[in-house]
Formats: structure tokens, C-alpha cells, sequence
């Protein structure tokens, strides 16, 4: 440094004979030109990331709000008696034997009946016409019939999802070039549709079935939804809380306020900062080889996911809640102490509270972090699996097989139907949601209850 | 394992000690005739000091207990099955494992009232259809039951039954003896307040060493995982082989190389990308920006790190593949013209995704260290009368060095160790090879791909991945130390 400063000068003496304040030397450009470069780089620098994110939060919203509509076609469907009660006897278990593909004709004739009634022309038969249909529709007429057994050999009128190719077209994702190769649907069916659509049969409509519902099979991506790996994702995040609270802040407590300075206390701090550094993955390892391969807990359990995000973020509860403790000053525990509290009452009823608004913080930052998490889930086995139900009560929340949110995620992208990938970015509006509430929450309990001493 | 013994233990301790509680409290109090006063400590600290007794021990003999139990069950049935009822490519913890899947069906034949207590217990292989009447009950059994590994699952049922109950009764009569010592000593001289503080410190040490156990819970089940692998596959070919070729029907090439290189690849990328920018940043953020750029721009920049890995993951998947393609692949269709690139998934991809979720990693920590370099020293440069980069690349940088290069490191590890990306973004390719444009994979990559589906943890191809987990582990670490310590070292420089 003082070395360069040298050179500078002395290079710089023989120019200052003929130097001048209001005209720069060449010298002079040069460096000013070498600061405005550094300046611009550090201004790319920021705009770059701006703009990645940007282009992320773009990319999100713009291919996930589709999630969120969904096609239905409203059908008049003939339920009629010779067909789904063949003896006429109205006995439920004689009724249950007429499977789904009983009830797709019905559909079918049902589609073929309005496009008659439309006046649509068109030759198609009218099995090519049901297949606008998804492939869901039969069960759902079925579960209908089979719920109240007395509208058989009435008409009765439906919302039924369309098929995910069909709604594809309505959302500009499929189009009669990209069908080509297709099977499942040709270019006289989206003919069809489009007649349809200017019938108001067909239509687009805000999806509540994607918040609420379960994860469907590779064959019907229209019907997926990720309201029950939400479910998982609660439970896994009740037991984190119950867990990774209590211990968090009693580790920080002894560490902060009682643990003496020897190289036990030592190596339990390197070891919690090492610990928040660990990859996630490795604490899937763990919870694989002890949670379920040592103690059997059942596979793909919420509680064993919340088991396992609990071991990753109790160093993140720790480390913020050490802070928090460390922030209230000294003199709340003389002044407690110089009544006569004990230690442990001068922690428990004076520094633990005033620290509580920041360990709140920090808690529900380590949660936002485990509810986004996917990679230890994905080897404690909860993805692959399609929980349909969910959980009805608090026992089977915890031990029956479920999926969370990002694992579920995980899964709709693996899939091959781009159909899926649209869910995909849909889950991660919702999950996004979620973590942006939880983060704001944060803030607002920093800014609001943080005492500034 | 059975939860509803162990739920009902839970219950009858937690009753008992509210009841210890009221008991205890209540007797002190009255000790002191009433009067508060003479008491040596606040009731309610008698009252806590009952429930701490009846509590911990048996809830903490439970804890030990339940972990204990399935290896003893275990090896007390393990002698049942002689070793040839172990078929040959087999082994005896797949033996088990069908023991205890056999043990599970028939608790819920029993709980499904398929079949009667005594009927599951004096099942013969030879005389009904085992796989049959199980799978009525909904679990499938890959093949026929043999008579040996029912007369075990029956064993184990009967010990798992007879353990459980002996635990139940271990641990209400722990309950109970702390309860009537706890309530005998709670008179108005007991030093209850001291007694409740000493336990409460213990418990706080137990859930700070739960930071060491869970170090050492990662270390030990990887570690004799890993050492099973060495036994099914030697050790030289994992280190030292140069490919990666699992094959489920064995002889399979098990090396780490080209994994680690696919892994250094991407994370080099990565780094590539995230140091400029984060540096950059983090130099313009607390040299030139002004208080309000700076109040808006940092946490922005935070809110990469916020997000989710899945999200890049998907990101890297769907939107920077396709548009790495579009630039260099599809031949004459693409901008470039050239065929460098045919799939999504390469290394370039996830390189580039990961590189955007470090970069506030090294901004917001290289912030923080240039930050830390005291103003003197700037001060002393622009007197000198050096112009503002001038002072940064010459006095700040080289005194924020150290920090910067354990942030860098810091961000390394977190490379290193990234999986979701990599499992979307990266591919599944296991090469040596220097083009970007290629799929590759990681260790990351192969734990997940190893572990997820049907595994069996007897075979090396499974097993392979607590090896690739601990050297993931070793790495990190090994990183995470040096980095700390730098970064240690530096702050304590200047404070």
C-alpha cells in the first residue's frame, strides 16, 4: 500500500510542472475512470441479483396462477335405473357392484345429449366426446349415486373437470400444433370445445379443489390438489414447535446464563455451530437410519419428518435465542438478584420474558426454514406416496403416511404430464404464502415488542 | 412398537403428577399450619418438586427404555432363525425384517379382529395360508411365510407383549415411588426451592448435550452403516475406482470419484457466479449506497436466501434449462446455432441456479466483515489521498481478506452439501468430463436416488449412500471449521 502510494508520487512529479486544477491530467482520468468502473460493477452486481429475483418471483407467479382456475363443463347426466340398478331392487351392495365403467356411457351419452341440444355439429362418436371429460368423472358420479341412492332414474346436473388436455387448451398450454403426436385428444375434440365454450358449457373457474384436495394419479393432473400434504405439513410443523422450542431455549438458557467457560462448554458450542451448517440431507440420513430403520417409527410420518426438522432447526433456535438472551443487559440480573431472587428465578421470571419477543422471532424464522425444507423428507419416504385422505385425527395426523408441501412439490415436477409442472408452480405460491406470512409476522413482532436498551 | 401402551403410560405418569402437585403442595402448606411464613420455600415449589420426581424418572426410564427394546427383542429372536433359513444372497436382517413385517400383520389381523389373540399365536405355517389371511388384513408379504420366521414373529410378539408390559409396570412403579418419597419429604423445613433449582439446571444440561448427541447420532449411524458397506465392498474401489455404475443384481462399481467431481463441477460454477456478484454487492451495499438504497436493497437481496431450495430446484428445472437449451442447443432453431447442449438438466444449470441462491450468502456475511474493517484505516487512505476504489482494493479488501475467504467457504460447504437443485437441475450421469453442458451428477444426487424406493439394507448399492453421507458430512464439516475459525479469528482481530 505505502508502496504504491510511493511510485504513485514520484511518477506523478515530473507532470505536476506542467499540471493544472481545471484541466485533469491523464493520469488523474484514469483513476477517476478506474472509480466509476468499480462503482458500476458493484451497481451490476446488485442489479443482477435484483433482477434473478425478479425473474424468479415472475417466473413463479406467471406459471403457478393457472393452478389456481381450473376447466369445468356443467352436464345434465340421466341416471337411469336399468343401467345402475339392473334388478331394480335398490340394494346398495347390488347398486356398488356397477363400476366406473358403468358410468362412463353415461357421461358420454350425457355430452353427446348437449351437443345435440346445442346444435352442434359435429361427427365425432360419443365416446370421443366424454374423453373431454377427465378421467376422475365417472367416480365422481358414482360417489354421487352411491351417497343417496334415490336419484337413480332422475336427471341430475353436474360440475365436472374437464380433462387436463382440455383445460390445457383454455389456458394457451396446449395447442392444436403441440397435439399432433397426442393420443388423448385430437383436433376435432378441441373443435368440440371451442363450440362449447361459446355454449358457456365449458368453462374456467377458480379451483378451490387445488387447496383443498389430495395429490391424484399420472392420469389426472386436473384433480391434484395440495390441500392434504398441507395437512402434513402442519402436523410436522406442531411437533417441530413442541419440540425444538422448549429444548432450544433450555439449551440457550444453560449455555447463555449458567454453563461455566471449560472446554465441555466449548466443544457444545463449536458442535451448535457446526450443526446449523450441516446439510439438510445428512439429517435425513439420521432420521432414516434412527427414527425408522433403529425404532421402527412407521415410514413417511409426519412425526417423523417433524422429528427429523426438529434435530436441523434447534440450531437455528438456539443461535437466535442466545442472541435475544444476551441482548438483556446485565442489570435486570443484579437488580434481580439484589432482592434476593435465586439465579434460576432472576432467568425464569425477569430475562426469559423480556427476551421472549426475540426468541418468538427466531422461532418462526427456524419454522418458515423447516417448512420449506424437501431434501431429509424425500429419504424418510414422504414423497411417492398419494395420501387421498386426510387425517382424521390427531393419532393418524402423526403416524399415518402423509406428504408435505415441498415434497409434494418435488413430485409434481418429477412427472412427465406438463400438466403437473403448472401444480408445481401453484404449490409454490401457496408454500411462498405461507413463508412470506410467517416472515412478516417475524418483523412485525421484532419491530413492535423489541425492547432497545 | 406399540403405541397405545406407551400413549396410556404417558397419560397415567402426567396424572400422577398433577396429582403429586396438589398432594405435595397441599402437605407443605399444611406442615406450616397455613402460614406461608414459615415455609423455606414458596409452596408451589413443593408442589413442582413432587411432579419433577414423579415425572423425570419415569418418563426418562421410559425414553431409555423404548430405545433399548427393539434391540433386545431382536437378538433375543435372531437365535431362533438358524442360518439356513437365511437364503443365500440374503441376510439375517432381511430375515428380521420379514420377522417383524409378519409380527406387524398379525397385531393388525388381531386389532382388525380378522383373527382371535390365541389364533395368532398358535398359527402353524404348514396348516393355513399365512401370506393369504395377512393379506386380507391389507399387508402384502413378498413371499411365502416359512415356519421358521412365524414361529419368530410369534416369538417376537410374545417378548414385544411381555416387554411392553413390564414396562409399563417399571415405569408407573417409578412414578409412583417418586410420588410417595417426594410427598414424604414435603414438609415445611425441605429445601424444596434448591432441590426443584438443581433439577431444573440438569434438565437444561441435558437439552444442551442434545446438540453433541444428535453430532454424535449423525456420526455413529452413518458411520456402521458405512462400515457394513466396506464388509459388502471393498474399500479401495470406493475411494480410488473411477466409475459409478450400481447394479442391482451386484457387481456393482461403487467409486466416489466421479461423483465428487460432478459435485466440485457444479459447486465451482455455483461459486463462480455468487463470489462477484456477492462481493460486488456486499462492496457497494456498505462503501457507496446510501442509507435508503441500502435499507431497501439488502433485504431484497436477502429474500434469495429465504427461499426454498425446492423452488430453485424447479427453477434450474423448468426455466433456466429450457432457456440454456434454447441459447446453446437445437442445432440451426437455436440463437447460437450450435448443438452443445441436448437436455435441460447439466451442469451449467445448477451451477448457475445454485450460484443465484449463494449469492446473498456472500453478500450479506462479506457486508458484515467489510463493515467490521474500522474507519481508521479508510481514513488513513483517502488522507493519502487515494480515491474511493483505491482505498477498497488496496486497504479494505486485503484487511477484510480473511473473513471474505472463510464467507467464500462458508458458501462452499453450502454447495456442496445442496441437493434439491442438483436432484432436479443436474441429472443423473455419473462421468468425468469438463463440459458444462453435459448432465452430471452429485453425492448428494446419489443419496437421494440410493435411499428413496425400495431399499434393502443389505445390499451395498443402498448401503453405498451412508458411505457417500459421511464423506458429505466429513466435507462439510471440515469446511465449516475452517471457515469458522477464520472468521473467528478475523473478528477478534479488530475487537
Amino acid at each position: 500500500m505505502t508502496d504504491a502510494t510511493q511510485t504513485n508520487a514520484s511518477d506523478a512529479a515530473p507532470k505536476m510542472t506542467k499540471g493544472s486544477l481545471l484541466v485533469q491530467d491523464v493520469r488523474t482520468r484514469r483513476r477517476n475512470a478506474a472509480e466509476a468502473r468499480f462503482k458500476a460493477y458493484g451497481m451490476i452486481a446488485i442489479s443482477i441479483g435484483l433482477l434473478m429475483l425478479v425473474i424468479l418471483v415472475y417466473n413463479i407467479v406467471s406459471r403457478g396462477t393457472g393452478a389456481f382456475q381450473q376447466t369445468f363443463v356443467t352436464l345434465s347426466v340421466e341416471l337411469p335405473a336399468d343401467k345402475l340398478d339392473k334388478k331394480g331392487n335398490g340394494d346398495i351392495e347390488e347398486i356398488k357392484k356397477v363400476s366406473t365403467f358403468g358410468y362412463s356411457p353415461l357421461l358420454s351419452a350425457a355430452m353427446a345429449q348437449t351437443v345435440r341440444d346445442l346444435g352442434i355439429k359435429t361427427d365425432m362418436k360419443p365416446k370421443d366426446m366424454g374423453e373431454i371429460l377427465s378421467k376422475g368423472a365417472a367416480s365422481q358420479l358414482r360417489d354421487y349415486v352411491l351417497a343417496d341412492i334415490s336419484v337413480i332414474g332422475r336427471t341430475a346436473t353436474f360440475e365436472l373437470l374437464a380433462s387436463s388436455r382440455v383445460d390445457g387448451y383454455l389456458k394457451d398450454r396446449v395447442t392444436r400444433d403441440s397435439i399432433a403426436n397426442d393420443k388423448n385428444i385430437s383436433v376435432e375434440q378441441l373443435d368440440l370445445v371451442d363450440a362449447l365454450v361459446a355454449a358457456g358449457v365449458v368453462e374456467k373457474r377458480f379451483n378451490i379443489g387445488f387447496i383443498t384436495g389430495s395429490d391424484a394419479s399420472d392420469q389426472r393432473p386436473e384433480a391434484a390438489g395440495i390441500g392434504v400434504s398441507m395437512i402434513g405439513s402442519l402436523f410436522m410443523m406442531i411437533v417441530v414447535l413442541v419440540l425444538a422450542l422448549p429444548i432450544g431455549v433450555a439449551a440457550s438458557i444453560y449455555l447463555e446464563e449458567f454453563a461455566p467457560k471449560n472446554w465441555i462448554t466449548d466443544i457444545i458450542e463449536v458442535n451448535i455451530s457446526n450443526l446449523a451448517a450441516v446439510p439438510s440431507i445428512v439429517f435425513g440420513i439420521l432420521g432414516l437410519a434412527v427414527f425408522i430403520n433403529y425404532m421402527h417409527l412407521p415410514n413417511s410420518a409426519p412425526l417423523v419428518g417433524g422429528l427429523v426438522l426438529t434435530l436441523m432447526t434447534l440450531p437455528t433456535i438456539i443461535i437466535s435465542t442466545r442472541a435475544s438472551l444476551k441482548a438483556v443487559p446485565p442489570s435486570i440480573r443484579d437488580a434481580a438478584l439484589g432482592v434476593g431472587a435465586s439465579k434460576m428465578q432472576s432467568v425464569f421470571h425477569h430475562v426469559l420474558p423480556l427476551a421472549a419477543p426475540g426468541i418468538l422471532t427466531g422461532t418462526i424464522i427456524g419454522l418458515a426454514q423447516a417448512l420449506g425444507e424437501t431434501a431429509p423428507l424425500l429419504l424418510i419416504g414422504m414423497v411417492g406416496f398419494i395420501a387421498s385422505n386426510a387425517p382424521d385425527s390427531i393419532a393418524s395426523g402423526l403416524l399415518s403416511p402423509n406428504s408435505a408441501m415441498p415434497a409434494q412439490i418435488y413430485e409434481w415436477a418429477k412427472r412427465s404430464d406438463p400438466a403437473f409442472y403448472e401444480r408445481a408452480w401453484g404449490g409454490i405460491i401457496i408454500l411462498l404464502v405461507f413463508l412470506v406470512t410467517m416472515n412478516t409476522i417475524a418483523v412485525i413482532l421484532r419491530r413492535r415488542f423489541e425492547r432497545r436498551w | 412398537m406399540n403405541f397405545g401402551v406407551t400413549g396410556l403410560v404417558v397419560l397415567a405418569v402426567l396424572a400422577l403428577t398433577g396429582v403429586a402437585f396438589v398432594l405435595a403442595r397441599s402437605r407443605a402448606l399444611a406442615s406450616a399450619g397455613g402460614d406461608v411464613r414459615k415455609l423455606h420455600s414458596l409452596p408451589s415449589y413443593y408442589g413442582y418438586n413432587a411432579a419433577m420426581f414423579t415425572a423425570v424418572p419415569a418418563l426418562g426410564v421410559m425414553v431409555i427404555w423404548l430405545l433399548a427394546q427393539p434391540v433386545v427383542t431382536q437378538n433375543a429372536v435372531i437365535q431362533m432363525i438358524p442360518a439356513a433359513t437365511v437364503a443365500e444372497g440374503s441376510s439375517i436382517n432381511l430375515v428380521m425384517s420379514d420377522v417383524r413385517r409378519v409380527a406387524d400383520g398379525l397385531d393388525q389381523a388381531v386389532a382388525k379382529g380378522a383373527m382371535t389373540q390365541e389364533q395368532a399365536a398358535n398359527l402353524r405355517a404348514g396348516q393355513s395360508d399365512v401370506r393369504g389371511r395377512l393379506a386380507e388384513v391389507g399387508v402384502a408379504l413378498g413371499s411365502d411365510v416359512q415356519p421358521e420366521v412365524l414361529a419368530a414373529a410369534q416369538q417376537y410378539r410374545v417378548l414385544t407383549t411381555r416387554w411392553n408390559s413390564l414396562m409399563a409396570g417399571v415405569v408407573l412403579a417409578l412414578a409412583l415411588g417418586g410420588l410417595a418419597l417426594s410427598i414424604s419429604v414435603a414438609t415445611k423445613d425441605f429445601r424444596a426451592r434448591n432441590t426443584v433449582e438443581k433439577g431444573v439446571l440438569g434438565l437444561l444440561v441435558v437439552a444442551a448435550s442434545l446438540a453433541i448427541l444428535t453430532t454424535v447420532g449423525i456420526v455413529l449411524s452413518m458411520l456402521f452403516e458405512t462400515l457394513n458397506f466396506f464388509r459388502l465392498h471393498p474399500w479401495t474401489d470406493f475411494f480410488f475406482g473411477t466409475s459409478w455404475a450400481p447394479n442391482f443384481r451386484g457387481n456393482s462399481e461403487l467409486s466416489i470419484l466421479p461423483l465428487l467431481w460432478g459435485t466440485l463441477y457444479i459447486s465451482f460454477i455455483a461459486l463462480a457466479v455468487a463470489v462477484p456478484i456477492g462481493l460486488f454487492s456486499a462492496i457497494y451495499l456498505s462503501e457507496y449506497a446510501g442509507p435508503k438504497v441500502r435499507a431497501l436493497a439488502k433485504p431484497l437481496l436477502e429474500i434469495l436466501a429465504g427461499i426454498p431450495t425446492i423452488v430453485y430446484g424447479l427453477f434450474a428445472l423448468l426455466t433456466v434449462g429450457p432457456a440454456l437449451v434454447r441459447v446453446f442447443g437445437r442445432g440451426d432453431q437455436g440463437l447460437l446455432g450450435v448443438e452443445w447442449m441436448s437436455g435441460a438438466t447439466a451442469v451449467l444449470t445448477a451451477g448457475l441456479v445454485m450460484g443465484i441462491m449463494l449469492i446473498p450468502f456472500v453478500s450479506s456475511l462479506s457486508d458484515d466483515i467489510i463493515n467490521a474493517v474500522p474507519q481508521s484505516l479508510r481514513d488513513g487512505s483517502f488522507g493519502l489521498g487515494a480515491t474511493h476504489s483505491e482505498t477498497i482494493r488496496q486497504v479494505v479488501l486485503p484487511a477484510a481478506l480473511p473473513g471474505i475467504v472463510g464467507a467464500i467457504l462458508l458458501a462452499a460447504s453450502r454447495a456442496i452439501g445442496e441437493t434439491m437443485i442438483v436432484v432436479l437441475g443436474a441429472g443423473a450421469i455419473a462421468k468425468f468430463s469438463l463440459n458444462p453442458f453435459e448432465a452430471m451428477t452429485t453425492i448428494t444426487t446419489r443419496i437421494v436416488s440410493q435411499l428413496t424406493g425400495d431399499t434393502d439394507f443389505a445390499s451395498a448399492e443402498t448401503l453405498v449412500a451412508f458411505a457417500l453421507g459421511l464423506t458429505l458430512f466429513v466435507l462439510t464439516l471440515g469446511l465449516n471449521v475452517i471457515a469458522l475459525y477464520i472468521v473467528r479469528k478475523y473478528r477478534e482481530q479488530y475487537e
